[in-house]
C-alpha cells in the first residue's frame, strides 16, 4: 500500500441553477479502499458519483488523480479525449441499468472484448481467450459468450456489465447502485462476487447506494450526505453502528430488522 | 518494552436525536493500561459499559473525550482522534476483537471466514487455510462444517469461528467480548487454552467473561466498570 492516495477531491460543487446538486464535498481515496456514498434519492450521491467521473462538470472544486506514471493531473482540466481514455483504461463506471453501460445489440464476448480494443488489442484469439476467462470470472458459462445481452437476466446482464468494466485492470471503479433492482438472492451473489474482485484485484471504488447493507458489506468507509451534504463520513462499521448526525441515526433506524 | 494500550480519561455518551436529543452518558473518566503477557477483564454489571469500552478500543464507537493510546507499527497512536485509514491499520496489524457475534457473509466458507485476517495482512491463501484448518480442527468443528458459509451453523458453531478468526492473527492485542458465552464446557476449556498461549506469546489481552468459572482461570485483573459509572440519564 503506497501512502499517495489514487483520487483527492477538495471542495467540490454542482449547482444547477439555483438548486444545489452536491456542496462542498472533499474525498481523498487510496489504492484499494472502498468508499460507501450513502443517503436516500435526491441527496446528490450520483450528481457527486458523475462529477468525479467526470460525466458531468463541477461548478467549482478540485479534483486531481494519481495516473498510472505517477504524475498527478487535474481532472477538469484534462481534455475530453484524454478523460474518455482514462474511463475507458483506468477507471470503470457501473451502471445501475446494465443497458446503459452495455450495448445490447452486440455479442456478450463483443462487450467484453470491445474495451481491450479499445486499449489497442487487435489479436482475435487473445481477446477471446480474455473475454472467456472474464465471463466465467463473474460466473457466467462460456457457452454464452456468444448470445447477445439482451438474452441475459437481470442479474447476468449486471455480472456482464462488471466484466467488461473489469477487463481492462483499472484501478478505480465507480459504481451507481450496483445491486439495485436486483432480487434479493440475486443481490447477494453479486455482492459477494463484488467483494471477491475487488479485494482480489485491490480495486479502489466509489459506491453509490441507499442500501446500508451493500454499504457494510463491500465498504471500509462511508459518507453520508443529505441535500447535497456530507452530513457524516468515517469508518463504516463506525458510522453505522455509532451514528452521530441525527440523519445518520435516522436512516440506521429505519432498516428493517429480518 | 512499551505498554501496548493505555487508556486515560476516556469519555462516551450517546446522544439520541430522534428522542429530542437526549443525551446517554455511558461511562466517563475510563483509565488503566494493559501489559503485554497480561490478560485484564473489565468487570461489572450489565450496561455498565464494558462492551462500548471494548467498542472504543476497536475504533467501532466513536470517543468523546480522552486518549486510546496504542504502540502500532514502532510509533504511538492515539486511537481516539486517528483517521480512518490509520483504524483500518491498527484492526489489520495490531489491534484483534472477537466479537460476541459472527457477522456472515452470504457464500464465504467457514474456512476462508478464518483464514482472512491472514489473507489480509499478506500471508499465502494455502498456508493461512492450513493455519484455519488446525484452529478449527483444535476448537472441535466438525471437518464437514469447514466448506459451508457459517450462516446456518448454531450459535455454538459460529462462535468457534469467530474464535478461529480473532485467534488466527498474531496481533499484539487482542479484545475479547465474550468468545466463550455459547460454548460448552469442553469448547470453553479450549479457549481457555488459547487464551494461556497468547499470554504465553505476550500478547495483551482485555477481555469480557460472564463465566464465573473461565474468568478465573484466565484472568490476572478484573477492571471495575462501575467505577467510571456517568451516572444516571440526564434528560
Amino acid at each position: 500500500m503506497t501512502d499517495e492516495p489514487l483520487l483527492r477531491v477538495s471542495a467540490l460543487s454542482k449547482f444547477y441553477g439555483s438548486r444545489v446538486g452536491c456542496e462542498n464535498v472533499s474525498i481523498d481515496l487510496w489504492p484499494g479502499e472502498v468508499l460507501a456514498v450513502v443517503g436516500e434519492s435526491g441527496s446528490g450521491k450520483t450528481t457527486l458519483l458523475n462529477c468525479l467521473s467526470t460525466r458531468l462538470l463541477p461548478s467549482s472544486g478540485t479534483a486531481s488523480y494519481r495516473m498510472r506514471d505517477g504524475q498527478w493531473r487535474e481532472l477538469y482540466r484534462m481534455s475530453e479525449a484524454e478523460r474518455r481514455f482514462l474511463m475507458r483504461t483506468d477507471w470503470g463506471f457501473v451502471h445501475q441499468n446494465p443497458a446503459d453501460g452495455l450495448r445490447m445489440a452486440v455479442s456478450a464476448g463483443a462487450n467484453v472484448g470491445e474495451r481491450l480494443m479499445a486499449v489497442g488489442d487487435r489479436h482475435y484469439g487473445r481477446i477471446r481467450a480474455t473475454a472467456v476467462d472474464w465471463l466465467s470470472r463473474v460466473e457466467i458459462d462460456e457457452d454464452r459468450i456468444d448470445d447477445e445481452p439482451r438474452a441475459f437476466s437481470g442479474g447476468m446482464r449486471q455480472r456482464l456489465q462488471i466484466a467488461r468494466n473489469l477487463v481492462t485492470g483499472p484501478r478505480l471503479v465507480f459504481m451507481d447502485e450496483p445491486t439495485g433492482g436486483l432480487d434479493v438472492s440475486v443481490q447477494a451473489r453479486l455482492l459477494d462476487l463484488l467483494r471477491g474482485l475487488v479485494t482480489d484485484l485491490g480495486l479502489a471504488a466509489i459506491v453509490v447506494t441507499h442500501d446500508l447493507a451493500v454499504a457494510r458489506l463491500l465498504s471500509q468507509r462511508m459518507m453520508v450526505m443529505k441535500d447535497g451534504r456530507v452530513v457524516e463520513s468515517g469508518l463504516t462499521d463506525r458510522v453505522l453502528d455509532d451514528p452521530r448526525a441525527p440523519y445518520t441515526q435516522l436512516l440506521v433506524s429505519s432498516i428493517l430488522q429480518v | 518494552m512499551a505498554t501496548p494500550l493505555v487508556v486515560s480519561d476516556v469519555a462516551k455518551s450517546f446522544t439520541m436525536h430522534l428522542r429530542d436529543g437526549v443525551t446517554l452518558p455511558v461511562v466517563t473518566g475510563v483509565s488503566f493500561s494493559i501489559r503485554a503477557g497480561e490478560c485484564a477483564v473489565l468487570g461489572g454489571p450489565s450496561g455498565a459499559g464494558k462492551s462500548s469500552i471494548l467498542k472504543m478500543l476497536y475504533g467501532n464507537y466513536a470517543v468523546d473525550e480522552g486518549q486510546i493510546i496504542v504502540q502500532h507499527g514502532g510509533g504511538l497512536i492515539d486511537l481516539a482522534s486517528a483517521n480512518p485509514r490509520t483504524v483500518l491499520a491498527v484492526r489489520r496489524q495490531t489491534i484483534g476483537y472477537v466479537s460476541q457475534f459472527l457477522r456472515t457473509v452470504p457464500r464465504v466458507s467457514a474456512l476462508d471466514v478464518v483464514a482472512e485476517p491472514l489473507v489480509e495482512r499478506g500471508e499465502d491463501r494455502e498456508s493461512a487455510r492450513a493455519k484455519a484448518r488446525s484452529l478449527l480442527a483444535q476448537l472441535n468443528l466438525p471437518e464437514k462444517l469447514w466448506a459451508l458459509p457459517p450462516a446456518t451453523f448454531s450459535g455454538g458453531e459460529q462462535q468457534r469461528v469467530n474464535i478461529a478468526r480473532g485467534f488466527i492473527t498474531d496481533h499484539p492485542i487482542l479484545l475479547l467480548d465474550e468468545p466463550t458465552a455459547s460454548l460448552d464446557a469442553k469448547n470453553r476449556d479450549v479457549v481457555v487454552e488459547l487464551i494461556a498461549a497468547k499470554k504465553a506469546a505476550g500478547v495483551a489481552l482485555l477481555g469480557i467473561f460472564h463465566d464465573l468459572d473461565v474468568r478465573d482461570a484466565v484472568a490476572d485483573r478484573v477492571i471495575d466498570v462501575t467505577a467510571f459509572a456517568a451516572g444516571k440519564i440526564a434528560a
